[in-house]
């Protein structure tokens, strides 16, 4: 078996692994699709026209609804759970239980399991973002532009694989299983206010998180969702701040990376 | 030729001098067995020899090479038990097994290896599922699926109950039959007796004794003890060999002569037809053996840890 095709194996078996791990699945998939469905059910219907303004559609003006930040909050939410959360959580819990301890006594290259970890997450990003768009589209109508669609992907793309490799990184800096939800949740919460998730933000608070890896998810994707932007679909600044998180994650993930649980 | 070459192997976490300058040799196609108690040095000995751990000085060569510098098709020729469960929780046996087996150049059949271990039933089950025993015939399934020359196995029937053990110890000896070499530890005299070609016995980090199952600490040569009871109103001072009376009234004695004595015994019995009741002629157990090898070692340790602490 070529080792590329190792690498298509693992992602396969991480797959199964994933769905059959109720807490997993919960957290990671099933979680940001309630939060979703919550602020869009609570807040999302709401229209002002003199905050959001309105957009052309088949020969009409219609009015923005709040829903329409929602979706692309919801997809740096998603992105974040399924790569950052769920990634972490996993590298932690199978180097605890001694299966990473286990992989490094067979011939497997480290780089094919590590791939199949990655593999596995950017799928479950993908079926996410899938179910969360639709969602937005079908049952609350939110506008998506189909033109969009390169940049989108291209996005939630960079930004998983930014947020995988942040996720191995943090999980070398957990010492054990039961520390593992604070040391992730911290850092994951943090992010998700700063950047903008439930409220917009502006100010301090702006210039701290548009550094940060969330920000910069959040504010492409509103670029592409946002009805009335007639200007650019592409935002270079934070693609380059999504890369260089990934590369500095990956740096430290391969200098710091332990496939041996803490000793005593 | 040797398959494992240790010479003077030494390695310490922090002020713990886990191994002090260990040697042995494993030869091709034999199993040895590493026996030691607890703390002894035998996981951190095994770990190095797998390529976990880096040593601090010594000589290393496990098939032919550095473990330190493990290449993959070093790795497609060793298996690894390790001494805990480690596999998905969440995957089925089959599915382990296949996974596992896709790692290697030239596995082993995965329904083979699952008759092997005796998990047909199973082989459709969650890991989950499993009870620790299964977990564990699990893990040696995984050890063992990439076909290897050279096994290791980290107390591979700790918690197994007598019968499990015996069909873990069947599966040990064929395997050995197959060819494959085996290096395995264990705290089990019986285990040892059972598997091993040679023992190698270590405490607090040093080799104490090395040998055969039956010549270990001159076991083969060890003085003969006979013990038995004369009947009611025979004294022991009208037998021809001088012994000792213990409080059940059991006569005993220690001899290297032991043909003659037994000789020169039964046939004062059989001539003054006086019966030598329960007689037992015996040798040392290998767990006596072992008792006295590393009895002082671990006194040893004790009073080191002692200090340590204050």
């Amino acid at each position: 078996m070529s080792d590329l095709a190792l690498v298509g194996a693992q992602v396969r078996y991480e797959q199964k692994s994933y769905w059959r791990n109720p807490g997993a699945a919960f957290f990671t998939f099933a979680f940001p699709l309630i939060f979703f469905f919550i602020l869009v059910s609570t807040a999302g219907q709401q229209t002002d026209k003199d905050d959001l303004g309105t957009y052309l559609h088949n020969g009409h003006q219609v009015a923005i609804k709040l829903v329409q930040y929602y979706t692309p909050s919801i997809l740096g939410y998603a992105v974040m759970s399924a790569c950052f959360l769920a990634v972490a959580m996993t590298m932690v819990r199978q180097r605890e239980a001694g299966i990473l301890k286990r992989m490094r006594g067979t011939p497997l290259p480290s780089w094919t399991y590590l791939g199949g970890v990655i593999g596995s997450s950017m799928i479950v990003t993908a079926l996410l973002s899938v179910v969360s768009i639709l969602f937005a589209v079908i049952v609350y109508g939110v506008y998506f532009p189909i033109g969009h669609l390169l940049p989108l992907i291209v996005t939630i793309a960079l930004a998983a694989l930014t947020f995988c490799a942040l996720g191995i990184a943090v999980s070398s800096l957990i010492p054990n299983i039961d520390s593992g939800p604070a040391i992730v949740n911290l850092p994951f919460f943090v992010l998700v206010f700063i950047s903008g998730t439930y409220f917009p933000i502006s100010g301090t608070m702006e210039t701290i998180a548009k550094d940060l890896p969330l920000r910069p998810l959040i504010a492409s994707m509103y670029k592409v969702f946002d009805p009335s932007n007639i200007g650019s679909i592409w935002s270079g600044r934070d693609l380059l701040v999504l890369a260089l998180w990934g590369i500095g994650s990956s740096i430290f993930a391969v200098r710091h990376f332990r496939w041996t649980p803490r000793k005593g | 030729m040797a398959a494992i070459v240790v010479e003077d192997l030494r390695k310490s976490y922090g002020s713990t001098h886990a191994v002090q300058g260990v040697s042995f040799t494993v030869d091709e196609g034999q199993c040895v067995a590493l026996l030691g108690p607890n703390g002894a040095g035998k996981t951190t000995t095994l770990e190095v020899l797998e390529g976990y751990l880096h040593r601090d000085s010594g000589r290393v060569e496990v098939l032919g090479a550095d473990p330190q510098h493990a290449t993959r098709a070093w790795r497609e020729q060793i298996g690894i038990v390790l001494q805990g469960t480690a596999v998905d929780p969440y995957l089925s046996v089959r599915e382990t097994l296949t996974r596992t087996a896709q790692f290697y150049a030239q596995p082993r059949d995965v329904d083979e290896v699952i008759k092997l271990v005796g998990l047909e039933e199973k082989a459709d089950a969650r890991v989950l599922k499993l009870s620790g025993g299964q977990q564990r015939r699990l893990d040696v399934a995984y050890g063992i699926i990439g076909n290897p020359r050279l096994l290791f196995l980290d107390e591979p029937t700790t918690g197994f109950d007598p019968s499990a053990r015996r069909g873990a110890w069947d599966l040990v000896n064929d395997l050995r039959s197959l060819g494959t070499t085996i290096m395995l530890t264990t705290h089990y005299m019986d285990e040892a007796q059972a598997l091993a070609d040679n023992i190698v016995v270590i405490g607090a980090g040093r080799v104490v004794a090395k040998g055969t199952p039956d010549g270990l600490g001159g076991r083969d040569t060890a003085a003969m003890h006979i013990r038995f009871r004369l009947p009611d109103g025979v004294d022991a001072s009208s037998l021809p060999v001088a012994v000792t009376v213990d409080h059940h009234g059991f006569c005993e004695l220690t001899t290297r002569d032991d043909v003659k004595v037994l000789n020169t015994l039964t046939g004062w019995s059989l001539k003054q037809r006086v019966p030598l009741e329960g007689l037992v002629a015996t040798r040392p157990s290998l767990e006596d053996i072992y008792l006295s090898l590393v009895g002082r070692d671990l006194l040893d340790g004790d009073t080191t840890t002692e200090g340590a602490t204050k």
